[in-house]
């Protein structure tokens, strides 16, 4: 693999195109919003007072820089070192609140009072209602009906914090279908509110904006893998969804040729079988949600429903800069199935008492299998979050729920 | 030649324009559907591709197309429909469709396909004139007209925009929202429809604008038509549609129909109100003389 020395740096890459995908498809009624939002976000990323506030917020209210930990009992099962980022240990549970705190500054200076937000696993929604609370905002979260039912938990949450929950019940009442209602509702409220996308897909400027916000998880994970271990990691892993914890994390390994990047799409009932959410690895170039890449649609461009164990990874499409990692072959997609993540959930909390999210676990699966191939090899594993909010799901999938029990 | 162009000015710029999902309830009602609100003086049909992810769409459609998709929705019955509509009617049949299945069929071949239907065009709700150079191209080799959209939002160079790559009409977004039936149709339809009109003025050119989000009824029809040159209603129909079938789709397009009419015979109710021209309304929505008035009494007669 030679991303030739002389090459532009991969770094450098910004939106609205990232090689034949990205772009801004969206309908005409969004289009002064985008254009607004993205004409802020640039000042914004050049402006040294707005990333001063991040930085801060950042480290009082999330809690960063995340620890690295060299997980040594998992290691010596799988045989190779496995360093964790710790995303999992960020206030609210995951990677999620990075973004979340950088758009809702940006949603600040645009003046707007109203955050609206889609989740899956619900960790989007609780950032979203978290920052809304801080920063004394209206919230409404879109989320679908099945996933309502699944992450219970994290409804439960978002109603706390103060935020309005909203169930999904239209096309296949997941994750796609919460941003499709999301995106409704911002066209007929976009004066008062911000939109804010929880990964990096959508139209510019949200694949770059949420990438920038998460490029801590990156830089701090390559400072603190060389302070540990003297070198650079052999390959860095990490689950895909719309893959914002991927992009977050690979960002700062993308001019270290060396360095193999791993995404892990969700292969749900297996890569085989019709049940998956692998979108690179079995979509083909479409329109979604105002982007240009890899979705999953069937040969009349219709989408088609994806499927995971895990909520935070049931999504047809990926963001653009990853179908563009793709193409250029500097980044490899593996599926990994519900079995399979299920495993590997098991395997982390009983080795090191960690017990991470279903979508995380899909990165940790992807870490053992490669262990296997590369035995004696150092990987980098994002732990993008924590596993509570799936403590029912796993209960049910180990049969560790006695009969009779108060179901969450 | 736009034909859908030419349909709206025989109206005497008092266009209206229904819309249906193809495919909705099954291919041969909405076919019956579409002949129907024709005959009963729809000047224009809009023809609604079923699709998976549609952004623009408020409940009622939302519902209607899923469901079509659910029974197993092919575009091949798209282009069976435009074929039965246009041979049966003269009012010229747009196509209004997501970007996604066009892109995935192949634009010219989609194109190519519509024009051999006798399709005029398309209306495109994802699809902005700066991403739409392949459509523009396929558009002109084929002879369809297509509709961008120009929103109360739009900056002037968005409008610019939307009318140098329209053709037929510029969709006027009468409303920051979704499809669907309101009760007032946005003061900021009036707003953007003069602003358009001023815009295409100083670019040298015309553009018609018809206002479509929100309108069913008459009496909106009525009202939209004193500053544009068309109304556009969906939701509305769609739901007589499904609950009362084809009588009742073409029972609601005859009552909208009274709406474009200028002496609005049917409406002796709201007629005081309405007897005084809004004041102030432009010029181009003067009936034209000899095809407006002939279709008019044409509508009257139905009505
Ligand atoms: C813990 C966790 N990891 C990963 C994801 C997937 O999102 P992304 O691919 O954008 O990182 C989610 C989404 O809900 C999540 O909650």
């Amino acid at each position: 693999m030679s991303a030739s020395q002389q090459s532009p740096s991969l770094r450098e890459q910004h939106g609205p195109w990232f090689g034949a995908y990205g772009g801004v498809f969206m309908p005409e009624p969004l289009m002064a919003a985008i254009d607004e939002l993205a004409e802020c976000y640039a000042e914004c990323k050049a402006d040294p007072a707005f990333q001063a506030e991040f930085a801060r917020l950042s480290r009082d209210y999330t809690g960063r820089p995340s620890l690295l930990t060299d997980a040594t009992r998992l290691s010596e099962q799988a045989g190779a070192r496995i360093l964790l980022k710790r995303e999992d240990l960020n206030h609210t549970g995951s990677h999620k609140i990075n973004n979340v705190l950088g758009q809702a500054l940006v949603a600040q200076r645009l003046g707007k009072t109203r955050l609206i937000a889609e989740t899956g696993a619900g960790q989007h929604g609780v950032a979203t209602a978290t920052a809304a609370a801080l920063f004394g905002m209206e919230c409404v979260v879109y989320m679908g009906e099945v996933d309502t039912e699944r992450q219970a938990l994290n409804v439960a949450r978002m109603r706390l914090l103060g935020a309005e929950v909203v169930p999904v019940k239209s096309g296949s009442r997941t994750l796609k279908d919460a941003i499709n209602e999301g995106l409704r509702d911002w066209v007929a409220n976009v004066d008062s509110t911000h939109y804010l996308m929880g990964t990096v897909a959508g139209p510019h400027p949200f694949p770059e904006m949420v990438r920038d916000f998460h490029r801590a998880i990156g830089d701090e994970a390559r400072e603190q893998t060389i302070a540990l271990t003297g070198g650079l990691p052999d390959a860095v892993l990490a689950c895909v969804g719309g893959g914002s914890n991927a992009m977050g994390i690979f960002h700062a390994f993308l001019d270290d040729a060396d360095v193999r990047l791993i995404g892990l799409e969700a292969a749900g009932d297996g890569a085989e079988t019709a049940r998956h959410a692998l979108s690179i690895e079995r979509g083909a170039p479409g329109l979604l949600h105002g982007m240009r890449t890899y979705l999953l649609q069937d040969d009349e461009g219709q989408t088609l429903e994806s499927h995971s164990i895990s909520a935070g990874l049931d999504y047809p499409g990926v963001g653009p800069e990853h179908a563009w990692l793709h193409d250029l072959g500097r980044a490899e997609y593996q599926p990994v199935s519900d079995t399979e993540a299920m495993d590997a959930f098991l395997a982390l909390t009983r080795a090191e008492g960690i017990i991470p999210a279903i979508e995380s676990a899909h990165a940790i699966a992807g870490a053992l299998r490669l262990a296997k191939e590369q035995p004696g090899s150092t990987l980098l594993v994002s732990l993008s979050g924590r596993g509570d909010k799936d403590v029912a799901t796993a209960g049910r999938w180990f049969h560790l729920l006695d009969e009779g029990a108060q179901q969450l | 030649m736009s034909r859908t162009e030419d349909a709206i000015r025989a109206s005497g710029s008092r266009a209206l324009i229904g819309y249906l999902p193809v495919g909705f309830p099954d291919l041969a009602t909405s076919i019956e559907a579409a002949v129907a609100i024709a005959e009963a003086g729809c000047t224009a049909i809009e023809l609604g591709v079923p699709y998976s992810d549609p952004g623009m769409d408020g409940p009622v459609i939302q519902a209607a197309t899923q469901s079509t998709l659910e029974r197993g929705f092919r575009l091949e019955e798209l282009f069976e429909a435009v074929a039965a509509i246009t041979a049966r009617t003269s009012a010229p049949v747009l196509v209004m469709t997501y970007w996604n299945p066009v892109l995935r069929y192949g634009v010219d071949r989609f194109a190519e396909r519509l024009a051999a239907a006798g399709g005029a065009g398309l209306i495109t709700p994802d699809l902005t004139p700066e991403n739409g150079r392949d459509w523009l191209e396929a558009a002109e080799r084929h002879d369809l007209d297509r509709v961008f959209l120009a929103a109360p939002s739009s900056s002037d160079a968005r409008i610019d925009a939307a009318v140098a790559g329209s053709r037929g009409f510029v969709y006027t977004v009468s409303t920051m929202g979704t499809t669907g039936a309101r009760n007032d149709v946005d003061l900021a339809a009036r707003a953007l429809a003069d602003r358009i009109a001023a815009r295409a003025a100083s670019a040298g050119t015309e553009a018609l604008r018809c206002v479509g989000l929100g309108i069913s009824t008459a009496e909106q029809v009525r009202d939209v038509l004193t500053y544009a040159d068309g109304a556009i209603v969906g939701s509305a129909l769609v739901r007589a549609l499904g609950a009362g079938g084809v009588p009742a789709v073409r029972e609601l397009a005859a009552s909208l129909a009274a709406g474009t009419l200028d002496d609005g015979p049917a409406f002796a109710g709201t007629q005081a109100a309405d007897a005084a021209p809004a004041a102030g309304a432009p010029a181009p929505s003067t009936p034209a003389p000899s095809t407006g008035s002939t279709h008019s009494t044409e509508k009257g007669a139905s009505a």
